[in-house]
C-alpha cells in the first residue's frame, strides 16, 4: 500500500480522539482500517491525520445495559460472532457478522467502522436498522443518541458531524418468541451483498405478531421494509404467507444498477429473499 | 549397497520447495534490495484511446526524493518495440508498440511516463504532478463493428490484424444434404490473469552488464528479446527468475515494464526496482481469451460428424505482444477434440481494440476451443434426443484406433475415451443424477439439477521445433537439462524450464532418484537464473515434464554411461561386464560386487585411478526437440443446482477422471488439477474483464473482478486412468492446463441441461446469477425452444413465473 503522506495519532481516550478530531477537519479515524485502508491505496482518500482508535479499551467488547447491550464500537465482527450476550440477545447480528467478507476481514474490521464506512452493500448497517438499535455518538459538545434512519445520510455518508465518533451501539434485546435470520446474496463468499435481508419476527400462536426487515443494498442507505413489516403482522406463520408479505418488499426502495446486477432484478431478488428470511425467522 | 529400495516416481510426496516458500524464507523479486536501489512508478493512461498532446514533467521533476522522470519522447530513440514473436501470416500487421507511449495511447493503463525516485511513496507521490493532457480518440471497443470499413482505426494500418485458416476435407460435401446442421455463436469473455504474485522487476547495473530480476515465466526467452529489443550485447544480459509466484501465461511476456528498468537503469547507472499494484496489474498484464466463435456442425440423422466449420474473431487488444495472435491457433488444432468427421475448416480473424493486449492465459487457445465443441456437441445431442454421452460415443476415436491422425493433422498417439467415461460415470452415479433430473422437472421443481459433460483432449508438451517453425513462430520447442555430480555424491540438476509454481524441484528429483539410484534428499534443482541454466525455453504449455523431464532423462542416461566406464575400472572388470541394477553399476552375475552413483562420482572427483582418455567428470546434459506433443484426455462431469427463482447456480459435485499418462508424482498432479478446475469454474461462473463504453476496465480491483476461493467450490472426485504417452520415456503428458481446459465446458453445459426445460439453450459466460434469471425469463416469455422436437418442455415452476413478472 503506498498512500499518500499522512501524520498520525494514537490517542488514550475518547475526549482525545474527538480532540484530534476536531483540531484537524481533513483528519479521519481509523479503527480496523478495512474500509478507510482500500481508499487510502487507491489515493481516492488523502487525510491528514489519521486518529487512530485502537488504543481506547473502553470502546472495545460488549456489555449488558438490561434491556439492551452496549456494542463497542472497536468489537471486531469475529468477536460479534463469537460472543455469548450477542448470541443470546441478538443472535441476527451474529449470523450477519459471520457473512462479511473472509477471516482476515472479519478479524480486522469493526461494528464501529462498518456503520461509519455507511456502505449500503455492507451487512451490519441493515441488521442494526431491522434490530432497531440505538447509536451512540461522542462529539465536542458530548454524546448524543441517534437512530438508524437518521445516522444514514446517503450512499458511503453519515451524519456524523465534525469531531464525532461513533463510540457505541445499544441493541434492544430480543425477546421471548423472537425468531431472526439474515439472507444474503452474493457471487462468492468474498463479495459483497447483491442483496441482503435481515428479517426478524415475533411469534405467537401460529401467527407472526411482529415483523422487522433490514434491506442490503436496495438503496443508498439501509432500508426498512415497512409494507411487509405491516402485511406480516397478524399473518400465519407459513411459507405461503411469508411469501405474500414479502412481495412488497421492493416497495419504496430505489436500488442501484451496477456491475453486479440490474435494479429490476435487485427488486426480484428483495422479494423473493425476503420471503426465504422471514420464513426462516418465523420458524417455518 | 542400495542407495534407495523404493521407486520415487509416482510417489506422492510433499513438495521440498514449499517450506521455503510457505514461510517467508524465500526472497521473491519484490523483497530484493540492494545498495542504491531506487523505485520506479508508472504513470499510465486513463483513457482507452487519446492523442498525447503535452507532457509537463516539471513540477515531478523538482518533487522531493525524485531522480529522474520521463515520458515517452525521452525514451522513444533507446525504448524499441516489444516483440511479438509469433506472426502468424506473411501479411500480418504487426503494428509498432513502444513500451511507453510516445504519442498516442491505444488502451487504459498503457504507461505514459516514469519516475525513479528514493521510494515507492516519493515515486508515487510525483506521479500525482505530472501533467498530461489528452485530445480524446474514439475508442474501438467491440470486435465486428471494429471491422467495419467506417469504424476508428486502432493503428493507422486499419483493425484487423491477420487471418489465418485451416481446412482439410471437403467442407461444402459435408453440410450439403447433412440432416442435421447446427449452427451456434458463442462468447469467450475477457479474463485477467490473476497471479498470486504480481509481477516486479529489479534491474541492477555493473558497468556494461547488467542482472535483472524478474517475476517471470520465461527467463530465457526474456534475456534474448531484451537483447532483440533493447540492442544490449545477449552476453552482458543475465536474467533471474527467483521464486516466482504463479503465473497462467500472464508472466509468459516481454513486458514494458521489463523494458523500461532495464532502460531506467542503465540511464541512471543505479539499480531500479518496480513492483505493480493488484489494480495496476489488473488493466496492464495481458488478459486471456475475448473470442467470438461461430461454430458451426454438420451431422447425420444419427448424430455421426460429417463436418465442422469455425469462424473465430480473436481480440487482440490494442497490440500484438509475445505470441498474442498464434493463441487463437493452438485453439484450430483443438476444435475437432477426440472426433472424427470428414471435413474441417478453421478460419480465425485478429482483431485489434483499444483494449489491454491479450496473450497466453492458461489453455491458451484450447480452453477456446473445448467450450465450443463441448457446447455444440451438446446441442447435437439435445437435437437428436440423445444423451450427450451418447452422441460423443458415436464420434470419438476409439481405443484401438490409435494412433489416430485426426482431421486437424494431428497424430494422437494414445488414448481411452471409453474407459476415461466409463469410470466418470461409475463416479458421478450418472444415471442415478438423470433419474432425480426427471423427478425434479416434472415436479416443475423450483430448484433443477444439470448434469455437464466434458469429455475433453488437448495438446501439450510445446512443442516441436519444426512444428512451430511451420506455424512461423520465432523460436524452438526443445528444452534442455543438465546433471552436476557433486563429489560427495549428490546431486546438482539444471533445468531449462522455470517453475513458477509447479513443483519441478520435487517432481525433478523423484525423477532423478530413480534414474541415477540415488535419494530424494539428495537431488537439488536449480532453475530460473540464465547464469547457471544456460540454456531452456522455459515453462508453457504443459511442457515442462513432457520436453524437460525427457531431456532430464536423457542427461541422466549419459551421466550413467559416463559412471560404467569409471565403474568398471574400479572393479577391474570391463565395461560391458555391468548391468545397471537397483540403481548402481554391478558385475553381470556377481550383484554383490558394484558401485552406486556416488562412488563413482567420488572416483571421478580424485581421479587417481582412471583409464586413459576418460574424463574426471560425471556431469552430463541433454537438450531434447520433441517428436510430437502428447494429448491428455479425460472425462469431466459436473451436476449443478439451478435456484430458479433467484438464478443461483450451486455445483453439488464434480467427477473429473483425467488421463495424463504415467504420474509422478500425484499430490502434484491432484494440486494441479484442483487449481485447474477451479480456474475453469471462474471462467463458467464468476470472471469477466469488464470494460465501460469509454474503453475503462470496470474490474480494475478484486472486488470487482471475481475471483472464487475455496469457500466457492465443491471439494472433487479426482480419479484417473492410464494410456501412457508412447512419445516420451516417461510416458508423461502434461496437467497444468487440462482442469482448466475441461472444466469450463462442463460447469457451463450443466446449467444450460438443467435450463433446457424452459426453452434455455446457452447462457452467456461468466453464468452469473442475474443472467441465468434472465435466461430463464426471456425464454419463458419470449421465445420458443430453439431447439424443437425430442427435448420435453415442462412448464416453468409457478413461483418461478410470479418472479419473474418483475421484470
Amino acid at each position: 500500500m503506498i498512500p499518500a503522506s499522512f501524520d498520525y495519532t494514537r490517542p488514550g481516550s475518547v475526549e482525545a480522539a474527538v480532540a484530534a478530531l476536531a483540531a484537524d477537519e481533513e483528519a479521519k479515524v481509523i479503527a480496523g482500517g478495512q474500509s478507510l485502508l482500500p481508499l487510502l491505496r487507491l489515493r481516492f482518500a488523502y487525510p491528514t491525520l489519521l486518529v487512530d482508535l485502537g488504543g481506547i479499551s473502553e470502546l472495545r467488547g460488549v456489555r449488558d445495559a438490561g434491556d439492551a447491550l452496549e456494542i463497542g464500537a472497536l468489537t471486531t465482527h469475529y468477536e460479534l460472532t463469537r460472543d455469548p450476550l450477542i448470541a443470546a440477545h441478538a443472535g441476527l447480528l451474529a449470523q450477519a457478522a459471520g457473512t462479511i467478507a473472509d477471516p482476515a476481514v472479519r478479524h480486522r474490521g469493526t461494528i464501529g467502522g462498518a456503520l461509519s464506512h455507511a456502505d449500503p452493500a455492507g451487512d451490519l448497517p441493515a441488521v442494526i436498522t431491522a434490530l432497531d438499535a440505538v447509536l451512540v455518538v461522542t462529539g465536542p459538545g458530548g454524546s448524543r443518541e441517534v437512530s438508524p434512519g437518521d445516522f444514514f445520510a446517503d450512499y458511503l455518508t453519515t451524519t456524523l458531524a465534525p469531531g464525532e465518533i461513533l463510540t457505541s451501539v445499544r441493541v434492544p434485546k430480543l425477546g421471548d418468541g423472537w425468531g431472526y435470520h439474515y439472507e444474503k446474496f452474493h457471487p462468492t463468499a468474498q463479495a459483497w451483498a447483491i442483496v441482503g435481508v435481515a428479517a426478524l419476527a415475533r411469534r405467537s400462536n401460529g401467527h407472526v405478531a411482529e415483523a422487522r426487515i433490514g434491506l442490503t443494498n436496495m438503496g443508498s442507505t439501509p432500508v426498512r421494509a415497512g409494507a411487509v413489516e405491516a402485511a406480516a403482522a397478524g399473518a400465519e406463520a407459513s411459507a405461503t404467507a411469508m411469501r405474500a408479505a414479502a412481495q412488497h418488499a421492493d416497495q419504496g426502495t430505489s436500488p442501484p444498477s451496477d456491475l453486479r446486477a440490474a435494479a429490476d432484478y435487485r427488486r426480484h431478488l428483495a422479494r423473493v429473499l425476503t420471503g426465504r428470511a422471514l420464513a426462516k425467522a418465523a420458524g417455518v | 549397497m542400495t542407495a534407495t529400495a523404493d521407486h520415487e516416481v509416482g510417489r506422492a510426496r510433499a513438495r521440498k520447495e514449499d517450506a521455503r516458500l510457505v514461510t517467508g524464507q524465500t526472497n521473491w523479486t519484490d523483497n530484493i534490495t540492494l545498495p542504491g536501489l531506487a523505485q520506479v512508478a508508472f504513470l499510465r493512461s486513463p483513457h482507452a484511446h487519446a492523442r498525447i498532446t503535452s507532457v509537463n514533467l516539471d513540477a515531478a521533476r523538482t518533487a522531493p526524493g525524485v531522480f529522474a522522470v520521463f515520458a515517452g519522447p525521452d525514451v522513444a530513440a533507446e525504448q524499441g518495440s516489444l516483440p511479438c514473436a509469433w506472426p502468424v501470416t506473411e501479411d500480418i500487421v504487426i503494428p509498432n508498440h513502444p513500451p511507453m507511449a510516445v504519442d498516442t495511447v491505444r488502451y487504459a493503463g498503457e504507461i505514459v511516463a516514469a519516475v525513479v525516485a528514493r521510494d515507492r511513496y516519493a515515486a508515487a507521490d510525483a506521479l500525482e504532478l505530472i501533467d498530461v493532457e489528452y485530445e480524446a480518440l474514439p475508442p474501438v471497443l467491440d470486435m465486428p463493428a471494429a471491422l467495419e470499413p467506417g469504424s476508428p482505426k486502432v493503428h493507422a494500418e486499419g483493425n484487423k490484424s491477420y487471418t489465418w485458416t485451416l481446412a482439410n476435407g471437403d467442407l461444402d460435401a459435408a453440410f450439403a444434404g447433412a440432416p442435421v446442421v447446427i449452427e451456434r455463436t458463442y462468447r469467450q469473455q475477457r479474463l485477467i490473469p490473476e497471479a498470486m504474485e504480481p509481477r516486479a522487476v529489479v534491474v541492477a547495473p555493473v558497468a556494461d552488464e547488467f542482472t535483472m530480476w524478474s517475476s517471470t515465466q520465461i527467463p530465457h526467452v526474456l534475456k534474448v528479446m531484451l537483447a532483440l529489443v533493447t540492442g544490449i550485447p545477449e552476453h552482458k544480459l543475465r536474467v533471474i527468475a527467483p521464486d516466482v509466484g504463479g503465473g497462467f501465461g500472464s508472466k509468459l511476456q516481454v513486458t514494458a515494464e521489463e523494458v523500461l528498468a532495464l532502460i531506467l537503469a542503465r540511464r541512471l547507472g543505479r539499480p531500479v526496482k518496480w513492483t505493480e499494484s493488484r489494480t495496476e496489474g489488473n488493466a496492464a498484464v495481458h488478459h486471456g481469451r475475448d473470442q467470438i466463435q461461430k461454430i458451426r456442425i454438420a451431422a447425420e440423422a444419427d448424430g455421426t460428424l460429417r463436418g465442422l466449420d469455425v469462424d473465430l474473431l480473436a481480440d487482440m487488444g490494442a497490440y500484438l505482444m509475445i505470441v498474442t495472435p498464434g493463441v487463437p491457433l493452438l485453439g484450430a488444432f483443438m476444435f475437432n477434440a477426440i472426433y472424427k468427421m470428414d471435413a474441417y475448416r478453421f478460419n480465425c480473424t485478429g482483431v485489434f481494440t483499444t483494449k489491454t493486449p491479450t496473450d497466453a492465459y492458461r489453455g491458451a487457445g484450447r480452453p477456446e476451443a473445448t467450450y465450443a465443441i463441448e457446447h455444440i456437441m451438446d446441442d447435437l445431442a439435445v437435437h437428436l434426443g440423445q444423451d450427450p454421452l451418447e452422441v460423443r460415443e458415436r464420434n470419438w476415436i476409439k481405443h484401438e484406433e490409435f494412433p489416430y491422425t485426426t482431421i486437424s493433422g494431428l497424430t494422437y498417439d494414445t488414448g481411452n475415451y471409453e474407459a476415461a467415461t466409463a469410470l466418470a460415470k461409475d463416479l458421478f452415479q450418472y444415471a442415478e443424477l438423470r433419474k432425480e433430473q426427471s423427478a425434479r422437472n416434472a415436479a416443475s421443481a423450483a430448484v433443477r439439477l444439470g448434469l455437464g459433460v466434458s469429455t475433453y483432449t488437448e495438446m501439450c508438451g510445446l512443442a516441436p521445433s519444426r512444428v512451430l517453425g511451420s506455424l512461423r513462430y520465432a523460436a524452438g520447442g526443445w528444452e534442455h537439462a543438465a546433471i552436476r555430480m557433486l563429489p560427495t555424491g549428490m546431486v546438482e540438476v539444471i533445468t531449462g524450464s522455470s517453475a513458477h509454481g509447479q513443483g519441478h524441484e520435487t517432481a525433478w528429483s523423484q525423477i532423478v532418484a530413480d534414474e541415477l539410484g540415488v535419494p530424494f534428499e539428495d537431488v537439488r534443482v536449480l532453475h530460473g537464473d540464465t547464469a547457471i541454466s544456460h540454456k531452456g525455453m522455459d515453462t508453457y504449455g504443459s511442457r515442462s515434464l513432457v520436453v524437460g523431464g525427457t531431456a532430464l532423462v536423457s542427461a541422466c542416461g549419459k551421466v550413467r554411461e559416463k559412471a560404467r566406464v569409471i565403474a568398471a575400472a574400479m572393479m577391474e572388470v570391463a565395461p560391458t561386464d555391468l548391468e545397471w541394477a537397483d540403481g548402481r553399476w554391478a558385475v553381470r552375475g556377481d550383484p554383490d560386487q558394484g558401485k552406486t552413483i556416488g562412488e563413482i562420482a567420488f572416483a571421478a572427483f580424485a581421479a587417481h585411478d582412471l583409464p586413459d582418455g576418460v574424463e574426471p567428470s560425471l556431469d552430463s546434459d541433454a537438450t531434447i526437440d520433441p517428436d510430437n506433443f502428447s494429448y491428455p484426455h479425460g472425462t469431466h462431469l459436473c451436476a449443478v443446482e439451478v435456484d430458479t427463482e433467484t438464478g443461483w447456480v450451486k455445483i453439488r459435485s464434480y467427477v473429473a477422471v483425467d488421463d495424463i499418462g504415467n504420474v509422478i508424482n500425484p499430490l502434484i498432479v491432484d494440486g494441479q488439477l484442483h487449481g485447474g478446475i477451479v480456474q475453469g469454474i471462474a471462467q463458467a461462473l464468476f470472471e469477466e474483464a469488464a470494460y465501460d463504453d469509454s474503453g475503462n476496465l470496470v474490474t480494475a480491483s478484486l472486488a470487482d473482478y471475481l475471483i472464487p476461493s475455496a469457500a466457492d467450490v465443491p471439494s472433487f472426485t479426482l480419479a484417473r486412468t492410464q494410456t501412457p504417452s508412447t512419445l516420451n520415456p516417461l510416458g508423461v503428458k502434461g496437467v497444468g492446463e487440462a482442469g482448466t481446459i475441461a472444466s469450463t465446458p462442463a460447469v457451463v453445459n450443466a446449467i444450460v441441461d438443467a435450463l433446457r426445460p424452459f426453452g434455455v439453450t446457452d447462457v452467456a459466460m461468466p453464468c452469473t446469477p442475474e443472467r441465468v434469471w434472465r435466461a430463464i425469463n426471456s425464454a419463458v416469455n419470449n421465445a420458443p425452444p430453439a431447439l424443437g422436437g425430442t427435448t420435453p418442455r415442462q412448464p416453468p415452476a409457478q413461483n418461478q413465473t410470479d418472479g419473474g413478472g418483475a421484470a
